[in-house]
């Protein structure tokens, strides 16, 4: 059958690498989900960083590490703006993120059109400093015979990390106190406000290098990339078991939800079903999950009296 | 107690606070000692609310003074009145339901062990504390580990408690921690505010219940519309005036008039 393949190392490898960069962003979707909020702008972030990287580097003519230094820069101050913006008016994540993104979507597009004339930014393995920014970002290695991107090795390593930012450090316990009652956790002494930038800050950090990633990867980038993707982030941190209602989640079940994504994504070629059915099954995944958070919930907050 | 030190931990001297045009507060004065309990008691929207927001540091006072061990103290932040051992425990949000009991108990002042990028929360140490904390007021917690959120609310109360104790407060605000609870957990709570009293923690214990201010209280400051009805010290009012000035005493024997059978 199909499924031996689907398999092997080199099938594991297949489905690996989609769910690498996605998973990459789901853990720091999680995060900012634990924390209590969601960030919309995160997936065209993606492409805002990309396209900074090709269009400082090969429009600008900068060495391509400067381009993606600056890319970061870019990044970190979207990711504090949604978030200071988030602390200071109080007003849902979802309506503020909204609106960044549908701004850096009209952003990407016009500023890649005055730059380059076109909707795309190619070129970027002609510039200086590719060939460490390739083995840093997109190299390959061999793994009982089959291809593994390096962007899978930086996954695992995010995901420990995550994990152990959120169970054994200050700042984690901040994160799971700020999304369970943030008025409660200021009380107590916990910089809620602090906490919910540096969340964005990390999500936009997370878009920064799988924007990098894509662009050292594909050398080129369209000037639409990301659009869409935010909500699979956040549909993989629920399949991972994240409240919608923030407070609880992990890192982990962010990655698991990712991987499960990717399987699916590249099964259901495997098996020689339509491609058309992968997104009911997804959204199927993702009501089932959902229902099964809620009963976490329930068991978490039946006050016995 | 039977020998009050000369100064007060914490006096408040004609405080008064307006919210726009509005006056929330305003000439309200009294003591709070160590090793003592002081209620506040009041109606709804007598201005309780805004008084413990005055002494826990979310507001200012626009007039009056708040003098901690004698010296005129003005806290900006709830962060500034912890600081100088002012702990606050509020009715519904002294807890985050789906955390562990012991990542709670440490919340916003968590022990760490290791240096720079390796600095982490040691949380052997904090589950270690939190059992032995718990255990020494009495509180028996079968598992740490478990959700705030499974706790009944007077268990939550009290490791709330417990926790603002732990963290050396000298005056512990209590707001209206009976009220959303059944007689018998009321009444442990009671006991754990009598335990951190004998423990020498000045306690502000802010109620609508005369029947739980009375027996553990030492003195009762009364409010009204925004306004001191006076403070009393225990052995000048009984229970009895304590409930009628609380019912709002004229106003109710006017309402007892008035609802009478008409007698033909």
């Amino acid at each position: 059958m199909q499924s031996e393949t689907f398999r092997s190392p080199r099938g594991i490898a297949n489905w690996l690498d989609p769910a690498s960069t996605l998973g990459i962003m789901a853990v720091a979707v999680a995060l900012l989900m634990i924390g209590g909020h969601f960030d919309l702008s995160a997936g065209v972030l993606v492409g805002t960083t990309a396209l900074t990287v090709g269009i400082v580097a090969t429009e600008l003519r900068q060495n391509l590490w400067v381009a993606i230094a600056v890319a970061l820069l870019v990044a970190l101050a979207i990711g504090f703006v949604n978030g200071w913006l988030v602390t200071r008016t109080g007003l849902p994540s979802f309506i503020i993120t909204l609106g960044t993104f549908l701004m850096l979507q009209g952003l990407n597009l016009g500023l890649t059109k005055l730059f380059t004339s076109t909707v795309s930014v190619g070129g970027i393995d002609d510039v200086p400093g590719y060939a460490a920014a390739e083995w840093v970002f997109a190299s390959k290695m061999q793994v009982l015979g089959a291809e593994v991107r390096v962007a899978v090795l930086w996954w695992l390593l995010f995901t420990a990390l995550a994990t152990w930012v959120l169970l054994r450090t200050r700042f984690g316990n901040w994160v799971f106190a700020t999304g369970g009652d943030d008025v409660a956790a200021r009380n107590v002494g916990v910089p809620a406000r602090r906490t919910t930038i540096t969340l964005f800050m990390t999500t936009a950090a997370a878009a920064w290098f799988v924007g990098t990633t894509l662009a050292v990867r594909l050398t080129s980038v369209q000037a639409n990339t990301g659009i869409g993707q935010e909500l699979i982030y956040i549909v993989a941190a629920v399949i991972g078991g994240c409240l919608l209602t923030g407070g609880f989640g992990s890192a982990v079940g962010a990655s698991l939800g990712a991987l499960i994504f990717g399987m699916t994504q590249l099964g259901i070629p495997y098996l020689r079903w339509d491609a058309d059915w992968f997104y009911f099954f997804l959204g199927a995944m993702l009501l089932l999950a959902v229902l099964a958070n809620r009963l976490v919930r329930r068991y978490a907050e039946a006050a016995r009296r | 107690m039977s020998t009050p030190p000369t100064t007060p931990l914490l006096e408040l001297r004609d405080l008064g606070k307006d919210y726009g045009s509005v006056i929330a507060l305003d000439g309200i004065s009294a003591t709070v000692r160590a090793g003592e309990v002081t209620c506040v008691l009041g109606d709804n929207g007598a201005g309780k609310s805004t008084l413990i927001k005055i002494l826990s540091g979310v507001h200012r006072a626009d007039r009056g003074e708040l003098l901690l061990d004698g010296f005129p103290v003005s806290f900006g932040a709830p962060r500034e009145a912890l600081d100088a051992g002012i702990a606050t425990v509020y009715q519904d949000l002294a807890m985050i339901p789906l955390m562990a009991v012991w990542r709670n108990f440490f919340l916003g002042a968590e022990p760490t062990r290791g240096r720079g990028p390796f600095r982490r929360f040691d949380a052997a140490r904090a589950k270690e504390t939190t059992r032995r904390e718990l255990a020494a007021m009495g509180i028996d917690i079968r598992d740490p580990d478990q959700p705030v959120g499974t706790l009944s609310g007077g268990e939550r109360q009290s490791v709330a408690i417990a926790r603002a104790v732990h963290f050396g407060a000298r005056v512990l605000i209590l707001d209206e921690p009976t009220s959303a609870l059944g007689v018998k957990q009321a009444g442990v709570v009671l006991r754990y505010v009598a335990q951190a009293r004998d423990r020498g923690v000045g306690v502000v214990l802010i109620t609508h219940n005369p029947h739980h201010a009375y027996p553990v209280g030492d003195r009762f400051l009364l409010l009204n519309r925004g306004r001191s009805l006076g403070e009393f010290a225990k052995a000048d009012i009984s229970r009895e005036e304590l409930t009628r000035l609380m019912a709002g005493g004229a106003e109710l024997d006017a309402l007892a008039h008035e609802l009478e059978r008409p007698t033909d």
